[in-house]
C-alpha cells in the first residue's frame, strides 16, 4: 500500500484536492481510502463517505494534532492495509507551523492557498520546507504575475519540490499530480521509519493542562519575551 | 558545493555572481552587513533568527546550497524558443473523436476559441495550459516543437509555458505598482528589466480609459486599469510563449490594442469569445460543441469586411462612450 501525506494550513484547499483525486483513483480501478486528523471538530469525513471510500476521523482533542497523528499513523496504516487499499491518503492540517507530518520516503504534499498572500511562503515552516510536492490552489483567481512571484517564494523555501496548480472547484491539474505521485514506491514503509522534521516536545506547564497565569504557575522549559529596558514603561 | 567556496569571501563577492543569492538572503530576513563573509551571513545570525526561521544554521546553508543548486541549473538550460505548438485532436463530451488534422500555430498567431457557454471552451485553455498529453478528461495532446512537453516545463515555475488572464482575475496584493512590478521581474534575476516597467504603466495606460501612476495602490485599480495592467505585464515581463485570454470583453480595455502588444512580443494567444469583433481579430477560430472542436475557420476575405465594419462602429462606441462619460449629450449618430 502506498500513504501520501498531505498538510497544509486550516483552509487551504486539502479536502477539495484530496476529493478531486479519490474520484479520479476510483475512476481507474484503485482502492483508495482516507483517513483525516484534525483539532476539534471536522465534517470532512462525511464529504468522503459520501464518495464511498473508507474513511477514518481522528480528532486530537486536547492534544497536539501533530503529536497526535504521528503516534497513530502507525495504527491507521495498519488499517489501511487490513482493508487491502492500494493507496492510503492521510490529511493533517497545520496549526501552529511548527511541525510537519511528513515521513521519509514516503510522498509529501504541502497544499497551500495562492490567495493568503505572495509572502506566506516564508512563513509556513517544516510543512512546506521538507514537502516533496507543493500544490498550489485558488491560483485561478489571481494575477499571473502574482502567481509567478508565489511560485519564485516558494522556491524559496523549498527549491527541489515539484509545483503544481490545482483548482479544487473544478479539479484541473489534479491528473498532472496524480502523475507524479504515481512515481512514488507503491510499498510505503511506516513502522520503524522517520519523521523528516523532528516535532517540539511538551515544554511547559501550559502543555499539561495548566489554565492560571502567572509567573508562578510557570515550569519546565519556558521561552521568555525579550523586552527592551527603556520601553518596559515602568519605574525602576 | 558552491558554497564552499565563498564561505570565507565577502558575500559581495557571491552577489556579484549570482544576484539570486541576495535575495534569497533576504527573503529569510538574513542582517548582512558590508564585509561580512558568507560565513558570518550563514552562521553568525543572532539566536531570534535560527529560532524564527525554525532551522538551525547547518540547515539554512543547505537549504540556500540547495537553492544555488536549483537556480544555477535553471539558468543555464537554455530557455528553448517555442517555434511551433501542435494541437491533437481527442474527443468530445460523449467520447466522440475530434476531426480536425493536427492544428500547428506560430509565434504572434492569435486564435479565437467560440461556441456556446458550457460547451468546453474553458477546457480547451486548460489542455494548452497543462500540455495535455491525452491525460486530460478530452484526451487531447499538445507538442511544442513538435515534442511533447517535459516534466520540468510543467512543474518547474521559470519554465512554464502558459501564461493567464480572465475576467476572474484581482491582484489582491496590498503594493504600489512599481514596487509590484518590481517584485515581478525579479522572478527573473538574468532578464534585463531596465526601463521596462516603466514602458509597462506607459502601455498599461495606452490600454485603459483612466490613467494612474507607479505609486497607485495595484488593489485599488478599476477593472479596466487592472486588466490593462495584466495584459502589459504578461507582454513584458512573463516568460511564457502562450497567453490564454477567458472573456475579456468587457474588460473596458482597448482590446485591438492589447492583442497586438502580445503576438507584438511572439506570444502566441489563445482567447475564449462571445464578441464576433475579437473573434474575427484572430485568423483561426476553433469552434466547440459538445466538448469537441467542431469545425476550425480560417478569417475569409469576406469576414476581414465584416471585421472593417464592425470596426467602424466598434470606434463610434467608443466614441460616444468618450463623449457620455464626459457628460456630453448624445444627439448626434
Amino acid at each position: 500500500m502506498k500513504l501520501i501525506t498531505f498538510s497544509g494550513p486550516p483552509s487551504s484547499g486539502k479536502t477539495s484536492v484530496i476529493s478531486k483525486m479519490i474520484r479520479a483513483y476510483l475512476e481507474r480501478g484503485t482502492k483508495v481510502g482516507v483517513v483525516k486528523f484534525d483539532c476539534l471538530q471536522s465534517n470532512d469525513d462525511k464529504i468522503y463517505a459520501r464518495l464511498q471510500v473508507p474513511v477514518l476521523l481522528g480528532l486530537s482533542g486536547q492534544q497536539c494534532p501533530d503529536h497526535y497523528y504521528i503516534s497513530n499513523i502507525e495504527d491507521v496504516f495498519n488499517w489501511g492495509a487490513g482493508i487491502h487499499l492500494d493507496i492510503l491518503l492521510s490529511e493533517s492540517a497545520g496549526l501552529c507551523n511548527r511541525c510537519a507530518p511528513h515521513i521519509r520516503g514516503i510522498p509529501a504534499v504541502c497544499v497551500i492557498d495562492q490567495m493568503s498572500g505572495v509572502h506566506t511562503p516564508g512563513k509556513i515552516g517544516p510543512v512546506l520546507r521538507f514537502a516533496d510536492i507543493v500544490v498550489i490552489t485558488k491560483s485561478d483567481i489571481v494575477s499571473q504575475a502574482e502567481r509567478e512571484v508565489f511560485e519564485m517564494n516558494v522556491q524559496y523555501v523549498n527549491p527541489r519540490a515539484e509545483i503544481f496548480h490545482i483548482n479544487g472547484l473544478t479539479g484541473q491539474g489534479s491528473a498532472e499530480l496524480i502523475e507524479a505521485l504515481d512515481g512514488y514506491t507503491n510499498d510505503s514503509v511506516v513502522t520503524d521509519n522517520k519523521l523528516r522534521y523532528p516535532m517540539p516536545m511538551a515544554l511547559c506547564s501550559y502543555c499539561l493542562g495548566e489554565t492560571n497565569i502567572g509567573a508562578r504557575y510557570q515550569l519546565g522549559n519556558l521561552r521568555k519575551i525579550k523586552i527592551p529596558e527603556e520601553n518596559t514603561g515602568g519605574s525602576k | 558545493m558552491t558554497i564552499n567556496k565563498y564561505l570565507k569571501e565577502p558575500v559581495e563577492s557571491l552577489f556579484a555572481e549570482h544576484p539570486y543569492a541576495k535575495d534569497w538572503l533576504e527573503q529569510i530576513s538574513c542582517v548582512i552587513d558590508p564585509g561580512d563573509t558568507l560565513f558570518d551571513v550563514l552562521y553568525k545570525q543572532r539566536e531570534s533568527f535560527y529560532v524564527s526561521q525554525n532551522m538551525t544554521a547547518r540547515m539554512i546553508a543547505r537549504q540556500f546550497e540547495d537553492y544555488l543548486q536549483v537556480m544555477r541549473d535553471m539558468l543555464e538550460q537554455p530557455v528553448r524558443a517555442v517555434k511551433t505548438i501542435t494541437l491533437c485532436p481527442g474527443h468530445g463530451k460523449t467520447k466522440e473523436p475530434e476531426q480536425f488534422a493536427p492544428l500547428t500555430f506560430h509565434p504572434g498567431d492569435i486564435i479565437a476559441v467560440v461556441g456556446p457557454t458550457g460547451s468546453g471552451k474553458s477546457r480547451l485553455l486548460e489542455d494548452i495550459e497543462c500540455g495535455a498529453s491525452g491525460n486530460t478528461p478530452t484526451g487531447r495532446r499538445m507538442l511544442i516543437n513538435n515534442e511533447t512537453l517535459s516534466k520540468d516545463r510543467k512543474t518547474r515555475t521559470r519554465q512554464r509555458i502558459a501564461a493567464q488572464l480572465s475576467q476572474n482575475m484581482n491582484f489582491v496584493i496590498d503594493l504600489t505598482v512599481r514596487d509590484f512590478l518590481s517584485m515581478h521581474a525579479r522572478c527573473w534575476p538574468t532578464a534585463n528589466t531596465g526601463g521596462r516597467i516603466e514602458r509597462i504603466l506607459e502601455l498599461a495606460n495606452s490600454l485603459a480609459g483612466e490613467k494612474f501612476d507607479m505609486e497607485s495602490n495595484v488593489a485599488q485599480l478599476s477593472g479596466g486599469q487592472s486588466r490593462a495592467l495584466m495584459i502589459a505585464d504578461c507582454a513584458l515581463l512573463s516568460h511564457a510563449p502562450i497567453v490564454l485570454i477567458d472573456e475579456i470583453e468587457n474588460a473596458g480595455i482597448n482590446r485591438r490594442k492589447a492583442l497586438e502588444l502580445l503576438t507584438g512580443e511572439d506570444k502566441i494567444v489563445f482567447l475564449t469569445t462571445h464578441d464576433p469583433l475579437l473573434a474575427l481579430l484572430a485568423h483561426t477560430r476553433l469552434v466547440i460543441k459538445n466538448g469537441a472542436i467542431d469545425r476550425v475557420i480560417q478569417r475569409t476575405k469576406r469576414e476581414e469586411e465584416t471585421l472593417r465594419k464592425l470596426e467602424a462602429a466598434d470606434n463610434k462606441m467608443l466614441e460616444l462612450r468618450t463623449l457620455m462619460r464626459g457628460g456630453e449629450l448624445l444627439e448626434d449618430l
